[in-house]
């Protein structure tokens, strides 16, 4: 058996030219006699490089000299969308919550916002829910911004930048925690509203949250803005053209870095955000360092979405939060215990003691979920990372027929090859980082 | 009581609801089956098979019949865009249906068309579909011959619109023309979706598997592939696989 045929052959047998395993340190074991030709095909990775998860770049290179460039993905598959097939709608949320890992409440977000559209209930949804759903996705895209520029900082060996990144974000998701229970994958947001309303005193820890990132957040432009190494590593790195984001499909901070004001939150709005005041923040430097400011920028703008939400919030308070179709709503209105847990004695007494029809229909609806009527939907949001796309499809019954998701990092990283090839080893690592992917929604 | 699912109950008054969509298979069929888009009937209730039933609930029939075509006029831009597409050159035949549903136009495609199609969609100066947000297949195994659904998700962000395209293909043969040498953003999406479902992008430049392993047997979102496809062995007992489960589709 030649080792064309044989799908097990091994790693180091190959039809074309020798292979070496090295791990680093022991670069002299490669035996250069008898190799020929220039190029030189390395494996980088598969490896999980800071938060980014296990991505594999397959580079040809030249000295340090990039020739060609591809990315191996699949090593953090899942099966999300099959696994969605045999849950229940509301169930859903919980697993594509867990795509990527770093923005979980787009996920939420726009899986909701296809099942409510199937339901046709987008109209239905309380203006408080809205406005809590905005707010954590407004919060959850500084805390994801702040995870591109410190892991992308740590990748340059900024580790200031990263230490400093990881402080703020975790301000952020101990706000999530207090709202969510959960740092991360949250199953927040429910088809229809959201899970409960604020706990007591989250207003306060809101104000308190966005007073310190105030204070922070320009920390990271005085620290890297101007810095000479950071932008001789940036500038002129990983460039990439309105007309190469187009046609790779490239969207978020890349594209806005071409200077297109591309941003859904504007161009078809959802959830309210057509009520908010912010600017889109575009540049016309279309490389590694026009996507960092614009990051640094849009962090701005989000605190001042964020800041509008609570004073939102704090005017609709005691306003439902769930869609009021019993239905659909699910029941989860949590009294919190000095334990942690606990359920609502209200609506267990109720269910328990009171109301036959209403176990019935907690059972029922817990168990069963809601049917929701065939068909099929599109729903798209602004993610941190770019378009994040939802295609639901319903056979009647009470769980997803199918549920796609165009997630924004698996359709940039497409765009590695463009970027790095021709540039230095080097610039890989940053061109990589400076679309901020994420390989739990690359792979799902 | 072994008989008590004939293969072609008479419809009775009381098999009548008020839903019209727990209308029984028979008097559908008398009723344009074709406008209907009935894709798959369901049998019975939890997805039990073969046990005595003494509910009466496996008695139940329910035909899964998804929006069907719709008659022009669209409303607002759909129009436009439905006549631009149709009064491209050698597209008068392309699309096979319209279907708007829920605020959102789909146009199914006939399959050698889409190549074509797809490029005047993007290249028109007045429909400018430049953006291809998502590539990706639904598996419907109950309606013959048309199995496979691609859609593809198109979006103008010149003129700020978005549409769906549909096109389908049998299980026998599942070839499907890429759209790759228009939006080469589908590159990856064509790849998942033939690794997920086996759809063939013909003209793909590399039609690999993405996700699941190189050497893996089997497209895993397709219906006939099982949810937990890999045997899970607890120590003395066995777990049916999540779709051998009960469950109330």
């Amino acid at each position: 058996m030649t080792i064309h045929d044989d799908p097990y052959a091994g790693t180091t047998e190959t039809p074309e030219g020798p292979v070496f395993n090295v791990t680093g340190q022991d670069w002299d074991s490669i035996d250069v006699e008898g190799i020929e030709g220039d190029t030189l095909v390395v494996n980088m990775g598969p490896q999980h490089p800071s938060t980014h998860g296990v991505l594999r770049l397959i580079l040809e290179i030249d000295g340090e000299r990039v020739r060609g460039a591809r990315a191996g993905i699949g090593y953090l598959h899942t099966g999300i969308e099959k696994n969605m097939e045999f849950r229940t709608w509301t169930q859903g949320v919980t697993f594509c919550t867990r795509m990527d890992y770093v923005a979980p409440f787009s996920n939420e977000a726009v899986y909701v916002h296809g099942v409510e559209k199937l339901l046709g209930i987008t109209e239905d949804i309380p203006e408080r829910a809205q406005v809590l759903r905005v707010l954590l996705l407004e919060l959850n895209r500084i805390s994801s911004h702040l995870i591109a520029i410190a892991t992308g900082g740590m990748e340059l060996g900024a580790l200031t930048v990263m230490t400093c990144g990881f402080r703020d974000r975790e301000e952020i998701l101990k706000v999530f925690e207090a709202i969510t229970g959960l740092r991360m994958n949250h199953a927040y947001f429910r088809p229809g509203g959201v899970a409960q309303d604020l706990p007591d005193g989250s207003i306060q820890q809101l104000r308190d949250t966005v007073a310190l990132l105030r204070k922070r957040l320009p920390e990271y432009a005085a620290l890297c803005n101007a810095n000479p190494i950071f932008k001789g590593r940036l500038m002129e790195v990983g460039h990439l053209d309105l007309a190469a984001c187009l046609a790779l499909g490239v969207t978020g901070p890349p594209l806005r870095a071409t200077g297109y004001d591309w941003d859904l939150r504007k161009k078809r709005p959802y959830f309210g955000y057509e009520t908010y005041d912010f600017d889109v923040i575009t540049r016309n430097e279309p490389d590694s360092y026009g996507r960092f400011r614009i990051r640094l920028d849009e962090m701005d703008q989000s605190l001042r979405i964020v800041e509008q939400c609570i004073d939102r919030l704090e005017a609709s308070e005691g306003e439902p939060v769930m869609v009021a179709d019993k239905k659909i709503a699910w029941p989860a209105q949590l009294s919190v215990g000095a334990d942690g847990q606990g359920n609502s004695p209200e609506h267990i007494k109720h269910i328990m003691g009171e109301s036959m029809e209403a176990l019935i229909h907690h059972f029922k609806i817990v168990t069963e979920g809601f049917r929701v009527p065939t068909g099929q939907a599109w729903a798209e949001i602004e993610s941190p990372k770019g378009v994040i796309g939802c295609h639901v499809v319903s056979d009647g019954g009470t769980r997803p027929y199918r549920a796609h998701f165009r997630d924004p990092s698996f359709v940039n990283l497409q765009a590695v090859a463009a970027m790095c090839e021709g540039a230095m080893l080097s610039d890989v690592i940053v061109a990589v980082a400076s679309i901020d992917p994420v390989m739990g929604g690359v792979d799902r | 009581m072994s008989d008590d699912k004939p293969q072609d109950p008479a419809p009775t008054d009381a098999d009548r609801t008020q839903d019209p969509s727990h209308e029984t298979q028979s008097e559908l069929e008398r009723s344009e089956a074709r406008e209907l888009e009935i894709v798959e009937v369901r049998e019975g209730s939890f997805g039990v098979r073969g046990t005595g039933d003494t509910s009466g609930f496996g008695g139940l029939r329910r035909p899964v019949i998804m929006p069907g075509a719709s008659a022009p006029p669209y409303g607002g831009w759909y129009d436009d865009v439905a006549e631009r597409l149709a009064g491209g050159e050698g597209l008068t035949d392309a699309i096979e249906k319209v279907v708007v549903d829920r605020g959102e136009i789909t146009f199914f495609i006939r399959r050698p068309l889409l190549l074509t199609t797809v490029t005047h969609l993007r290249n028109d100066p007045g429909l400018r579909f430049e953006f291809c947000a998502s590539v990706s297949g639904v598996h419907y195994p109950e309606e013959t011959g048309r199995e496979l659904h691609v859609v593809y998700e198109l979006t103008s962000m010149t003129h700020n619109r978005h549409i769906r395209l549909e096109v389908v293909a049998p299980d026998d043969d599942p070839h499907i023309p890429s759209v790759v040498p228009i939006y080469p953003t589908a590159d990856w999406h064509e790849r998942e979706t033939w690794d997920m479902f086996g759809v063939v992008f013909d003209g793909h430049p590399a039609l690999t598997r993405i996700l699941m392993p190189d050497d893996w047997p089997g497209h895993p979102q397709r219906k006939d592939y099982p949810l937990g496809g890999i045997p899970v062995e607890f120590k003395g007992g066995t777990i049916p696989a999540p779709d051998e489960r009960r469950s109330y589709s």
